[in-house]
C-alpha cells in the first residue's frame, strides 16, 4: 500500500470520504431504535416507577414511594424473590450436574454420539409453553405420575406437587431442568473438546487414575464453562415467566409467583403501573449486576487474545 | 485427539468392558428421560378421553384416533372462541416470517459495518447493543405498549413484527459481526482498489460467503420469535395472538371437561415448526445457541 502514488492515494481519499457516510447511514436506524427502544424505554420505565401511576402512566414525581411499597409493604414481592432464589439455585445446580455428567460420558468416544446429542438437546427447540403443557399433563394430580406409579402397584402413592403450595415451585424446576440441561451439556462438551490433551497426558504419565484426572485436571480447567453456564442459566431464571404462567399461573394462590409474573400481574392485571415498573426496574438492575461484569471480562479477554 | 480419549478410558483393563456398558446404560437412560415426555405427549394425543381416564401416562392407546388433533386444530375452545389453533398458528406464521426476514437482513449489514467499517464510536455502540441482548424484557413492556398505541399498532401483528425485529437486532448484528470479523480485511481493501464501494463490496464479496451465518441467524430468530410468549401475551389482540398464547389459554382453560388429548395435540402443533427446524439443521441451531451465549 505504501507504494501507491500520491495521486492514487488522493483519489482514494476523496472516494473514501463519500464511502465513510454509508456505514453511519446504515447503522443509523439501529442506533435510533436501540437508543429509543432499549435505553430510552429503560429510563421511561424508571421514570414511571418514580410516580404514582395506576391504570395509565402519569409523570408526576412521587419519589421512591413505589420502591418502599415493594420492599416494605408487599410480602408478595419478597415471596417472589424467595421463589426466584430457590428456583434458581435448584435449576442452575441440577442443570450443571446433569449437563456436566452427560458431557463427560458423551466424551468417551461414544458410538452414535450425534444421535445422543440430538436427543438431549431437542427440548431446547421447544417453547417453554409447550414444555409447560407437557409437564402439566405428566404431573397431573390424578391422571399423571400418580396414576402411573399406582398402576405399578404402589396403590397408596400420591403425587400432587402441582396443586400443593409448598411443592408447586419444584414442578417448575423439573420442567425447566428438562428443557435446559441439554444445552448445558452442549456447552460443557465444547469445553471438554477444547482442553489441551498434553495436560491430560502429563497427568497420565504421572500415573493419575481416571477419576482423579477428571477431578483435579479436567473439571478445574472447565471453569470458564461453569461461569458462562451459571450466567446464562441465571439469566434464564430471572426472566422465567412463560413456564410459570403455563404450569401454575403463579399459584396455587401466589405460591409460585416470581418477579416476572409479579411484574406482569401488577402492571397488566391490577393496574398498578408504577409498582409494576418499579419491580421491572429492580429486575433490570439485578440482571445488569450479573451480566455487566461478565461481559466486561469476556470482551476484555478477546481483546487480549 | 480421539486417541487421547481412548487412552483416558483406555487400556483394555479388566473393568474396561464393564465401564463401557455402564456408560452406555447411563447415556441410554438419559435419552429415555429426555424422550419420554415427548412419547407421552404423542400417545396421549391419539387416545380417547375414556382411554386416558382408565389408563395411565405410558399405557398404549387401545384405539388410535385423530379426533383430538382435529379438535385442537379446528374447534377447540381457546378462551371463549371455539375455533381451534388453526388461526393462531397462521398468526404466528404471519408474525415470524417478516420479523425474521427484517431482523436478519438489517443484522447482516449492521454486522458488516461493525466488523469492516468501524468508525469512531461504533465499537462503543456495539457494546451497548450487545448489552441490549440481556435486558429482561419486563423493563421495556410498559413504554412499548404505550408506543405501539401511539403508532396505531396496538394489538396487531404488525406491532409484534416491529417488537420482534427491534429486539432481535442485537442478536443478529452480533452473529454477523462475529462471522465477518474472521474474514480478512484484505478482501475489503482489494474491493476498494477495484473501485467497488461500500454496498458493492457487501453485495459482491460478503453476501455470497454468508450462507452459513444466514442459516444460523434465521434459525435463531425463527425459534426465538415462534416460541415467544411474553411479547405475545402483552401486545397481541384476540385476532393477532400467536400460537404460544393460544396454547397457554387452551391448556389453562378451566371451563368444561378437561381434554388432555386435545391439549397434547395442541402442544405438538405448537412445537412442530421449531422441532422440524431443529431436526433438519441441528448443527446450525446449536451454533446459534452457543454464539448467543458465549461471546467469541
Amino acid at each position: 500500500m505504501q507504494t501507491q502514488s500520491g495521486i492514487e492515494a488522493q483519489r482514494r481519499r476523496i472516494f473514501r470520504r463519500r464511502e465513510d457516510v454509508f456505514p453511519k447511514l446504515v447503522l443509523a436506524p439501529t442506533l435510533a431504535a436501540g437508543t429509543v427502544f432499549i435505553y430510552g424505554f429503560i429510563l421511561w420505565t424508571a421514570w414511571i416507577s418514580f410516580t404514582n401511576s395506576k391504570i395509565l402512566p402519569n409523570y408526576k414525581w412521587a419519589g421512591i414511594a413505589q420502591y418502599v411499597a415493594l420492599f416494605a409493604k408487599e410480602p408478595r414481592w419478597w415471596l417472589a424473590i424467595r421463589n426466584l432464589f430457590v428456583f434458581s439455585a435448584l435449576f442452575i445446580s441440577l442443570c450443571i450436574v446433569v449437563g456436566l455428567l452427560l458431557a463427560i460420558f458423551l466424551d468417551q468416544r461414544i458410538r452414535l454420539e450425534g444421535l445422543f446429542r440430538t436427543v438431549y438437546l431437542y427440548p431446547m427447540a421447544l417453547s417453554f409453553i409447550v414444555t409447560g403443557a407437557i409437564w402439566k399433563w405428566i404431573l397431573n394430580p390424578n391422571l399423571g405420575v400418580e396414576r402411573l406409579v399406582q398402576a405399578i402397584g404402589f396403590t397408596e402413592f400420591t403425587f400432587r406437587w402441582l396443586v400443593d403450595p409448598k411443592l408447586a415451585l419444584y414442578t417448575i424446576v423439573i420442567a425447566a431442568v428438562w428443557q435446559s440441561s441439554g444445552f448445558v451439556m452442549a456447552l460443557f462438551l465444547a469445553g471438554l473438546r477444547g482442553i489441551d490433551n498434553a495436560v491430560i497426558q502429563a497427568a497420565q504419565v504421572d500415573g493419575a487414575s481416571l477419576p482423579r484426572i477428571y477431578r483435579s485436571v479436567i473439571i478445574p480447567s472447565l471453569r470458564p464453562v461453569f461461569l458462562s453456564s451459571v450466567i446464562i442459566l441465571s439469566h434464564i431464571a430471572i426472566k422465567s415467566f412463560d413456564l410459570v404462567m403455563v404450569l401454575t399461573q403463579g399459584g396455587p394462590g401466589v405460591a409460585t409467583d416470581m418477579p416476572a409474573t409479579f411484574m406482569y400481574s401488577f402492571a397488566f392485571r391490577y393496574d398498578r403501573l408504577a409498582l409494576g415498573a418499579a419491580s421491572a426496574f429492580v429486575m433490570y438492575l439485578a440482571v445488569m449486576a450479573i451480566i455487566v461484569p461478565y461481559l466486561y471480562s469476556e470482551l476484555r479477554g478477546t481483546r487480549n487474545a | 485427539m480421539p486417541d487421547i480419549h481412548q487412552k483416558v478410558v483406555g487400556n483394555r483393563a479388566p473393568g474396561y468392558v464393564l465401564v463401557r456398558i455402564l456408560i452406555y446404560a447411563l447415556l441410554l437412560f438419559a435419552a429415555i428421560y429426555f424422550l419420554i415426555p415427548f412419547f407421552i405427549m404423542l400417545i396421549t394425543s391419539i387416545k380417547t378421553m375414556n382411554d386416558i381416564r382408565t389408563g395411565n401416562l405410558i399405557s398404549l392407546p387401545r384405539e388410535i384416533t385423530l379426533d383430538a388433533w382435529r379438535k385442537a386444530w379446528g374447534s377447540a375452545c381457546i378462551g371463549v372462541n371455539c375455533v381451534g389453533l388453526k388461526g393462531y398458528f397462521l398468526n404466528s406464521v404471519r408474525m415470524v416470517v417478516p420479523a425474521v426476514a427484517l431482523s436478519t437482513m438489517i443484522g447482516a449489514i449492521n454486522g458488516y459495518v461493525f466488523s469492516k467499517w468501524r468508525f469512531r464510536g461504533s465499537e462503543t455502540f456495539f457494546s451497548f447493543l450487545l448489552l441490549g441482548c440481556f435486558i429482561p424484557f419486563q423493563v421495556v413492556l410498559l413504554p412499548m405498549s404505550r408506543t405501539l398505541g401511539w403508532l396505531g399498532l396496538a394489538q396487531s401483528t404488525q406491532g409484534l413484527i416491529l417488537v420482534h425485529t427491534i429486539y432481535g437486532l442485537p442478536f443478529t448484528s452480533l452473529f454477523f459481526r462475529n462471522y465477518y470479523i474472521a474474514i480478512p480485511n484484505e478482501l475489503v481493501e482489494a474491493g476498494k482498489i477495484d473501485g467497488a464501494g461500500f454496498f458493492n463490496i457487501f453485495w459482491r464479496i460478503f453476501l455470497p460467503i454468508s450462507g452459513p451465518i444466514f442459516v444460523v441467524a434465521i434459525i435463531w430468530q425463527m425459534t426465538q420469535i415462534w416460541n415467544d410468549f411474553l411479547f405475545g401475551v402483552c401486545f397481541s389482540g384476540s385476532d393477532s395472538q400467536p400460537i404460544t398464547v393460544a396454547l397457554n389459554n387452551l391448556v389453562n382453560t378451566s371451563t368444561g371437561v378437561k381434554e388432555y388429548n386435545v391439549d397434547m395435540a395442541g402442544a405438538i402443533i405448537a412445537g412442530i415448526p421449531t422441532l422440524f427446524v431443529y431436526i433438519v439443521s441441528g448443527k446450525y441451531f446449536v451454533r446459534g445457541l452457543t454464539a448467543g451465549s458465549v461471546k467469541k
